[in-house]
């Protein structure tokens, strides 16, 4: 479904991704794993026609993410490290834009935008303004949003970042839940190391921009001659603390809440 | 529905739902209309320049269009992290139709924002010349497109807010007090003449003026190429430079 061959990405000098090469089979849940500035990231933004590769190819669900964006676009949904909801607008209304935005056919779009709100549990609240959504509320309607346009792949960016156990475990439960239904394939990131232990069927460790480790949770244990992925993963990237330069996004993400007009 | 129009009607129910903004971006120009108008009314009359009313409302009008529709480009900036531009990045829509619609819904809603201006200048005693005003309509859209892909541009090149301040400092403000919005351009010094030539809102007051007082530097005529060749102009370089936004 996903195809990655020597993929490379520099900016200027930088090497942020080094030749890399996987893929994921259809109906697969893929944990792609690293530590801050590993090129997780950038890797996922290539994926998703975001990003231009240096070199290297990537092939999602058989198109070519160069060549063929669009079509690479049509094959997938993504949640996003921050949120990209418009929260001046209903559910139903983002749900709507999407559809739009997506093309998906005009008198399917309605039944299927009440399906989905149902599906992650919002369909009381369809006509509320996103703003006011917990941060729980705003992940699963950005699930059922990525959902609309049947995706063949969905790609979540740490989709669980500062949420409480509680919409944490009952979020994999969905996902879960789709990929068994719905055999969409889930591509995903994150740092809680036994969220991916629980929940991939197979992981990608990078580290520097190289891939140092992939296969099953399991075989990374064996591999590495540990008992959990925590512990497999920290023999692997090392122990040392990454001292990723802070850029402006990041005192973006700080000062939000003070900006938070939207 | 398509891109276009979503993302327009998304503009207009994003501002119709923020009261606090509506008002908010009216203390301005209100500002403008009542402290100016009043405050150098006397002398203008004085000097011979008539009624400054009449003189000071299109220019504080298009003021309300120019803030309105650079806000509306610049918001980009914010967006690029932590809103919905993403969302429609990676949607399977060219870059174009996204810009067209979000410069077409900042037009509209600045527009809307003109519009209000004018009928509160109104009650203050600004009178109207009718028959022009589909005119004085075109130069208000012309001045809000125009605008909104200048701020389209410039976000595009940002990438965060700390350039703002800069950017409003050292263009906007100058955009707008050297554009005679405030105060007559044609018997000042040379220099500051040449300048005030150069500044693309000149020609947009001045054709908004003229449709709506009857009063110009220049012929509507002039006013109105001048416009078009300028919004064509900024919505070749807002939609060059955000086709190649890279977030």
């Amino acid at each position: 479904m996903i195809e990655i061959k020597e993929l490379t990405k520099k900016f200027g000098d930088f090497t942020a991704v080094d030749n890399i090469s996987f893929h994921v089979n259809k109906g697969e849940i893929f944990a792609f794993l690293g530590p801050n500035g590993a090129g997780k990231t950038t890797t996922i933004k290539m994926l998703t026609t975001l990003l231009k590769p240096t070199s290297g190819q990537i092939f999602v669900n058989g198109h070519d993410a160069v060549h063929n964006e669009h079509a690479v676009r049509k094959s997938f949904g993504i949640v996003f490290q921050d949120p990209s909801l418009d929260d001046e607008l209903t559910a139903y209304e983002n749900m709507e834009l999407h559809g739009v935005l997506y093309n998906v056919d005009r008198h399917a779009l309605k039944g299927r935008i009440l399906e989905l709100l149902e599906f992650v549990e919002l369909l009381d609240r369809k006509d509320k303004i996103v703003k006011s959504f917990s941060g729980g509320m705003k992940r699963r309607l950005e699930i059922a949003r990525g959902l609309l346009h049947h995706p063949k792949v969905l790609f979540l960016d740490e989709p669980t970042v500062g949420l409480d156990p509680q919409t944490r475990n009952h979020m994999w439960s969905y996902i879960e839940n789709l990929s068994k239904k719905e055999k969409i394939t889930i591509f995903f990131t994150t740092h809680y190391m036994e969220e991916a232990e629980k929940v991939a069927q197979k992981v990608a460790i990078i580290d520097h921009g190289k891939l140092v480790a992939q296969g099953t949770p399991e075989e990374l244990k064996k591999q590495t001659k540990t008992n959990s992925l925590e512990e497999a993963f920290l023999k692997l990237s090392g122990h040392g603390i990454r001292d990723e330069q802070s850029t402006s996004v990041d005192h973006m993400r700080q000062n939000r809440k003070m900006w938070s007009r939207r | 529905m398509n891109t276009i129009t979503i993302l327009w009607k998304r503009q207009l129910l994003r501002y119709f739902r923020s009261t606090p903004r509506i008002i908010g971006s009216l203390g301005q120009p209100l500002l403008f209309l009542v402290v100016f108008g009043f405050g150098f009314g006397p002398i203008f009359q004085k000097a011979g320049g008539g009624d400054y009313v009449q003189f000071l409302v299109p220019g504080v009008i298009a003021m309300s269009i120019l803030f309105s529709a650079i806000f509306t480009g610049i918001e980009i900036i914010w967006d690029k992290q932590f809103g919905f531009l993403k969302e429609t990045l990676v949607a399977p829509v060219s870059r174009l139709e996204i810009m067209i619609g979000r410069t077409l819904g900042g037009a509209t809603v600045s527009v809307i924002q003109g519009l209000i201006v004018m009928a509160l200048s109104l009650i203050i005693g600004f009178k109207i010349n009718l028959s022009l005003l589909p005119l004085a309509l075109l130069f208000m859209i012309l001045i809000g497109i125009l605008f909104t892909a200048l701020g389209t541009a410039i976000a595009s090149l940002l990438d965060d807010m700390q350039g703002f301040q800069l950017i409003m400092n050292f263009l906007i403000m100058p955009i707008f007090f050297l554009s005679g919005a405030l105060f007559p351009i044609d018997n000042i010094p040379e220099v500051l003449k040449i300048i005030t030539r150069l500044d693309p809102m000149t020609y947009g007051v001045d054709g908004l003026r003229n449709a709506l007082t009857g009063v110009g530097v220049f012929s509507i005529f002039t006013n109105l190429v001048v416009m078009i060749i300028l919004t064509i102009i900024l919505m070749f370089i807002g939609s060059y430079l955000f086709s190649k936004i890279e977030i």
